[in-house]
């Protein structure tokens, strides 16, 4: 209470107690930082490993607990944390709210990730090890046949879901209710939009992801037998009900970075975003196939023939809206005023290399096929591309894009560029020879491999490095961007700008629109 | 574009808490609480005999610091309103909060229910031998027929644990007799069928109870909302009772093969949401009778409680439904 316009407190306190969203929105991005430099490091062993045919570093269970973990890591506490932090910031200000809709639970929202993490982090020191069943977590690998440390995985899942449904209930709150007049649905910010449905896909599936592992737990003490034939239960179950989450989940990482792609490109083209309703009823219809396609995940584990020609058939219509996305981005670029900053370079990356990550995807979904790539490096293949050139791409091109309003500094562009084109081609030597060995069938999660895939291993494992290495890089433009950056002052960081983020001060001060703002004829 | 010099008109503003230790104590309170509960499981399944007896300790001290600290946030929210800080749009924000809330938990159960259709409807036929995907029943499982409730478990019809040719990884014993409504001339002695009657009743109730309140009749408020807490507690000793005689008496157990486990996985789970939803009525009746919180247009703690007990009562048709009788 008392005086509303002071600024942060200071000290750890500050840090602990927070209720702002631009603080949490800090924490969330630092987080997902410090998790997304813990899972390449896992990434770095593997690739380590795999530099030769043989075995040379680590052990055949150790390399089982790197690649699951790596997964498990990237996923949950990379990747999906990282577009939370984006979704903190960023959301009050495109919409005109003084905050997130219920800033307390904001704050756990966040605290309870990063001791979920050390829970998950601590059973690599458990005995028996970590988790080693990959980040599918199938049954009974993850039942019958796991270690003891298993439980704290679960209880670590569990964990993180809690923290994923409530920051997305906060998420459909501040978007339906803390909108400033006149700006209605449907002039919001894309980002906005597909965080609004990301949300919701958030909150239908972690509960059944909650529900999977809860019947593991079940089934580990208590005697039941949901994933036992023996008595009577079905391991594909697992499979089932864990894709009907899983599926969902990939969305739920790369439709914020849609809407993240869709803010920056009409920046940088100078033209207004094409297709702007088109991109909305995309990214639901996407949000809404998401639900019907899960056992295209599972086509040579056992299904009536029915059954994969539905998810075959469905799994293909994806293709539909996400073509509409790719063919309105490109539109937006068509005639338009093009400049090439840092975080245009990002998602024009974005845009290549995801089309190329969609594509592979299209040769997945086709049933008869998928039986030879099933479980193969070409697997690893498709869902980097649209993973880390999807989805780390476009945040980090958010990261450069947004940095100069949260800090008020601008970074170094010609470092932002070098960032940009090593991470570029590091990315691509590593991931697309896997396409190669996979569709020669080099077997995934494996330590060794034949010796014909020898040479194409070691590209991908110099790749990786390289890839590795731009991330310092990164870390470095930003820490020296933060610290003593060239200042800037315009509300409008980037002459192509729009949207209501640019209309405030830079740096963005402690408090935005606690009084809603009014937004003018040719917006409202 | 925009301006943020003036308010539109009826504008009222929205109150941002100002920084608060809540989150931090609530996440000490929950991580503790599952630590807690993953040692005391590690001690009973792979531990030394005894050796959980520490483990508990820990799990019952975050789970007493977590309810604490959701009590004292609570009472800070409580507070608040009672202040008059909370706008009308903060109101909505808690009731969107709220109906997000329920709608995980409804997607919570689904996966239950999921699996229930899915051994029901196509897993067990299957391990049966029907259709193409049944081809290796003769190899796997020979002899077994699949039925539902089924009195048999594939483990019993190849004879046991010890002759299964897969993993062994326990033994699953069937009951003696299902839950399924068994002899019409003792039908009064169903407990289920009680249990449904005494939670659609509640949700009438509860309904009477909110429409006095919207009348300001307070005496007959807390009737009827004592009412609703009284049937909710005679539901869950019904079914300690129901548990007791499906233990005791019927055999049936979590070991029971995958009736068992759906069995007390979909009802234990919705009997816990029953006490829960108990829990947050006895607190409202609690809060009106010693307090005389709640006036006719301001009382969302009390409706929000009433929006979980509905739905607790809606996935109780769904359970009577598919558990009990179909």
């Amino acid at each position: 209470m008392g005086d509303h316009h002071h600024g942060p407190a200071t000290g750890i306190g500050r840090w602990l107690f927070t209720t702002n969203h631009k603080d949490i929105g800090t924490m969330y991005l630092w987080f997902s930082f410090a998790m997304f430099i813990l899972g390449g490091t896992f990434a770095m062993i593997i690739r380590a490993e795999l530099f030769q045919p043989g075995m040379q570093l680590v052990e055949p269970g150790f390399f089982n607990q790197m690649t699951t973990l790596h997964g498990l890591v990237m996923v949950f506490g990379a990747i999906m944390p990282s577009f939370v932090g984006l979704a903190n910031w960023l959301i009050p200000m495109m919409i005109g709210a003084p905050d997130m809709a219920l800033p307390r639970m904001n704050n756990w929202s966040f605290w309870i990730l990063p001791p979920g993490f050390l829970m998950l982090a601590s059973t690599l020191f458990m005995e028996g090890g970590a988790p080693a069943f990959g980040w599918t977590f199938y049954a009974p690998l993850s039942t019958t046949y796991a270690a003891p440390s298993v439980t704290f995985f679960i209880f670590a899942i569990h964990i993180l879901g809690v923290s994923s449904i409530m920051g997305s209930i906060n998420i459909i709150a501040t978007v339906m209710n803390m909108r400033a007049p006149g700006m209605t649905y449907m002039k919001m910010p894309l980002f906005v939009w597909t965080w609004l449905i990301t949300a919701f896909l958030l909150v239908a599936v972690m509960p059944v992801l909650a529900g999977a592992v809860t019947m593991m737990l079940m089934d580990i003490h208590f005697g039941t037998s949901f994933f036992s034939a023996a008595g009577g239960g079905d391991p594909v179950l697992f499979q089932h009900i864990f894709w009907f989450f899983g599926h969902p989940e990939v969305y739920i990482i790369i439709l914020p970075a849609f809407g993240v792609v869709s803010q920056i490109i009409p920046a940088f083209s100078r033209k207004p975003l094409f297709g702007y309703a088109s991109m909305v009823y995309a990214t639901a219809s996407i949000a809404f196939l998401s639900f019907i396609v899960w056992a295209h995940h599972m086509y040579t584990v056992g299904m009536p023939v029915a059954g994969e020609l539905f998810f075959m058939y469905a799994t293909m219509l994806i293709a539909v809206p996400t073509g509409v996305k790719v063919f309105n981005w490109i539109t937006t670029m068509w005639r338009g005023a093009l400049s090439f900053e840092t975080p245009m370079l990002f998602c024009i990356g974005f845009l290549i290399l995801f089309t190329i990550g969609g594509f592979t995807g299209l040769m997945l979904s086709i049933a008869p096929a998928d039986f030879q790539y099933h479980d193969t490096y070409f697997v690893v293949a498709h869902f980097h591309y649209v993973m880390v050139a999807g989805a780390v791409f476009s945040m980090t091109a958010a990261v450069y894009y947004w940095l100069p309003k949260w800090s008020g500094r601008m970074y170094n562009e010609t470092m932002g560029k070098v960032h940009f084109w090593i991470s570029f081609v590091g990315f691509n030597i590593t991931f697309f020879p896997q396409h190669f060995v996979g569709l020669a069938g080099m077997p995934r999660r494996i330590p060794d491999y034949a010796l014909q895939f020898a040479d194409f291993n070691m590209m991908s494992s110099i790749g990786a490095f390289i890839y590795g290495a731009s991330q310092i890089l990164f870390l470095y433009n930003v820490l020296a961007t933060i610290i003593a950056g060239e200042k800037v002052t315009d509300e409008k960081v980037w002459d192509g700008a729009e949207g209501l983020e640019w209309t405030i001060p830079t740096p963005a001060p402690y408090h935005t629109f606690e009084v809603p703002p009014k937004l003018d004829a040719a917006h409202a | 574009m925009a301006t943020t010099e003036q308010a539109p008109a009826g504008f009222e503003k929205y109150y941002v808490p100002e920084s608060s230790s809540l989150a931090v104590r609530a996440t000490i309170g929950l991580l503790a609480t599952v630590f807690g509960a993953g040692l005391l499981l590690n001690d009973m399944t792979f531990g030394e005999p005894g050796a959980a007896s520490m483990s508990k300790w820990v799990l019952i001290a975050g789970l007493v610091f977590f309810i604490f600290t959701l009590a004292s946030w609570f009472r800070t929210a409580i507070r608040e309103n009672l202040q008059g800080m909370n706008s009308a749009q903060l109101g909505h924000s808690y009731v969107l909060g709220m109906f997000w809330f329920i709608f995980s938990e409804v997607m919570f159960f689904a996966a239950f229910f999921g699996a229930l259709f899915y051994v029901r409807q196509l897993a067990g036929p299957w391990l049966a031998g029907e259709g193409e995907a049944g081809r290796m029943n003769d190899l796997l499982w020979p002899g077994f027929d699949f039925t539902w409730p089924p009195m048999i478990t594939p483990q019993e019809a190849v004879g046991g644990v010890d002759s299964q040719p897969i993993a062994n990884n326990g033994a699953f014993l069937t009951q003696d007799r299902s839950m399924a409504f068994a002899d019409a001339h003792h039908w009064y002695q169903w407990l289920p069928m009680w249990n449904t009657i005494i939670l659609l009743s509640s949700s009438f109730t509860v309904h009477v109870a909110h429409t006095a309140l919207l009348k300001d009749q307070r005496s007959k408020f807390n009737l009827w909302l004592g009412i609703t807490v009284a049937l909710g507690i005679i539901f869950l000793g019904l079914q300690a009772a129901e548990y007791y005689e499906a233990y005791a008496l019927f055999g049936l157990t979590l070991n029971s093969g995958i009736y068992g486990s759906t069995f007390f996985m979909l009802t234990g789970f919705h009997g816990f949401h029953v006490a829960m939803g108990m829990t947050m009525l006895l607190i409202q009746l609690i809060r009106s009778m010693k307090n005389h919180h709640f006036t006719a247009t301001d009382h969302f703690g009390f409706e929000a409680s009433t929006w979980y007990w509905h739905f607790v009562d809606v996935v109780w048709v769904f359970l009577f439904l598919f558990v009990y009788i179909l």
